[in-house]
Parts: structure tokens; sequence; C-alpha cells
């Protein structure tokens, strides 16, 4: 997948470089502020809350 | 090393050569290990996530409702007749500023009106009282939860606290300073016990900490633990996750209202409630 992902993207060493690293980040942006918030509350970590009695 | 003894077959149409079986192989296993060692880095990314960038978030969540809560305060106290009430407060609003000497002069965090069970948006901005327990000062048990690690981890070194320690919860008129259940005082508080006188008559003996389960909502009675008791005093419970990272048990601290004293308009912490911080620097 990495190997076929740098073939094809296009223009000089510095070129795929610069790419590679807006790609790194365009996927992590997407995981840290999309994807981890929606997924969190369904983890079983950091629950602080006993049932509350009224 | 194929590449030497096999002789290279003539190239297809495409102008690649056709796939061998152990090219085959080699793909797969090359795709599996690229996809272990993906996932291996996203659960990394995870872990920054948790620990480090909902604390940024839950920051900006906590300044706002505390901005929020100091302007209302200042406001209210420029109408204010003297002797009036702390006013009822609305969920996901401030209620009152939680101090803890134990943990830093720079430790402050604005406790914030929760649902009876505090949901996770209210627990982002910050500690969350259990809105149908007492609220600050109220003879009662004042229960608030608070995240242990991320969110703006309020409760994160909650388990550093001693036997006697001050807990300070400021609210527009008052500044009330409970203090860690056990006797004597500076003892790890789940191993010490203190008297806390009841309602009905006569006192029971309640730990300054203990460790439950989840589903331990005994911990919010009005005398925690004992069902159906109503305390002579208002207490504190805090709630918070143990161990860290984990949902597996819930880590409950109780304290003791010890005394209050009026907050001035000007809501600068009076001198006999700093003095409170020398105890625990000395």
């Amino acid at each position: 997948m990495y190997v076929w992902i740098w073939r094809h993207l296009p223009g000089p060493l510095a070129a795929k470089l610069l790419q590679t690293l807006v790609l790194v980040a365009l996927v992590s942006a997407l995981l840290l502020f999309v994807i981890f918030p929606w997924i969190e509350p369904h983890l079983p970590i950091n629950q602080v809350t006993v049932p509350g009695k009224k | 090393m194929t590449e030497t003894t096999a002789v290279a077959p003539p190239p297809t149409p495409e102008g690649r050569p056709p796939r061998s079986t152990g090219d085959k192989v080699r793909f797969v296993l090359r795709g599996v290990g690229q996809t272990l060692i993906t996932l291996g880095l996203v659960v990394l990314l995870f872990v920054v996530y948790e620990v480090w960038i909902t604390n940024l978030f839950a920051a900006r969540e906590q300044k706002k409702v505390t901005q929020a809560l100091i302007k209302e305060w200042k406001q209210e106290n420029a109408l204010a007749l003297p002797g009036s009430q702390d006013p009822s407060v609305r969920l996901g609003a401030g209620l009152g500023i939680l101090y803890i000497p134990r943990l830093g002069r720079d430790y402050h965090f604005t406790i914030i009106q929760g649902s009876t069970i505090p949901d996770d948006a209210q627990l982002e901005k910050g500690p969350a009282h259990y809105k149908d327990t007492a609220l600050p000062g109220q003879v009662g048990n004042f229960a608030v939860a608070g995240h242990r690690v991320g969110k703006g981890e309020p409760f994160l070194n909650i388990d550093k606290l001693r036997s006697g320690d001050a807990v300070i919860v400021e609210t527009r008129s008052y500044w009330y300073v409970y203090r860690v259940l056990g006797q004597p005082t500076g003892q790890n508080p789940q191993s010490v016990h203190e008297d806390v006188r009841v309602a009905q008559g006569g006192t029971v003996s309640l730990p300054g900490r203990e460790i439950v389960d989840p589903s331990a909502g005994r911990v919010l009675d009005p005398v925690p633990d004992h069902a159906g008791l109503q305390p002579a005093t208002a207490l504190m419970t805090m709630t918070t996750c143990h161990p860290k990272f984990t949902a597996s048990h819930r880590m409950i601290v109780y304290s003791k209202l010890v005394a209050k004293v009026p907050n001035a308009a000007g809501l600068t912490m009076p001198a006999s409630v700093l003095a409170l911080y020398d105890e625990v620097s000395a």
C-alpha cells in the first residue's frame, strides 16, 4: 500500500516527501479530531461515575 | 536470492512480468505486515489523543465555563442583597470552584452542574456535580465526579490526598472548607476512618477513601454506604476511575465540612483559606 502510494505521487523526490508529510498530517487530523472523538465514548476507559440516585 | 537464478520471463503486454506464487505470497505478507504496523501506529496515536489532545479541548471548555461563572458572580454581587443565598445552577454551567492545596497552588477547577449521573459533555468541561445530591456546604452529601486521565484530568492525583487534607469549594457566597476523613491526619485515607454524626443520633465510622465497584451508587447516599441515614454535617464525595485508564473500579474520596468563610464581593481568597496552603507546603 505504502509502496503503491509512493509510486503514484507525482514529481521529484522533494515533492514526494512534501506530499507524504501532508498525507500523514491529513490522516492524523482525521483520526484525532473526527474518528477518535466519535469512537471514544464506546470504549470501556475513563468512566468516572457511579449510578446516581434521586 | 531467486532473482539471480530465475530467468526473467518475457514481459507481458502491460510491460510487467507475470507474478509467480512466491511473488503473491510476498505481496500478501507485506500487506499483512504493513496493516499491522499501521494499526500499531493508530493505537499509539490514540494514546496521544487520550492523554494530551483531550486535555486541550477540555482546557478550552473549562476556561469558558470559569469565565462565565466569574462574570455571573461579579454581576450578581453588584446586585445582590446581603445574606442572599446561592442561586440554583443550570445544567452544564459552573456551580463553584474547587481548590485542593495538596495538589498545588495552581490547582483549581470550576465544578459543573451535572445530570443525575454526569454525562461525557459535562465531564469534559470539568468535574461535575451529581445534581440530585446536596449542594456545596449543605447538610447532606455533595457528590462530584471527575476524569482521572485526559479530558482535563481534574482528579488525576486524587490518590495523593491524605487524611485531613483540605478540599476547598468556593461559591458566590462562601468558601467551604472540607477535610478528607480519617483520624489521625496525614495518613493514607484508605486505611483510616472517622466518626461522622448522624441526624438520627449517634455516629457512623467512614473511611477517607475507598475503592468500589462501578455499580456502587451507595457512595452517593447522604451518609455514604449507609442507606436511609441522614448526616448531621455536610459531607463531600469525589468519584473517579480506578486504576487509571480503566473502567473496572471507582476511587471514592470522602470529606467533611469543617469551616465556611463568607466570600467577599471581590472574590479573593480569604487569609484563613490561604493559610491552608501552608499546611501542605511545609
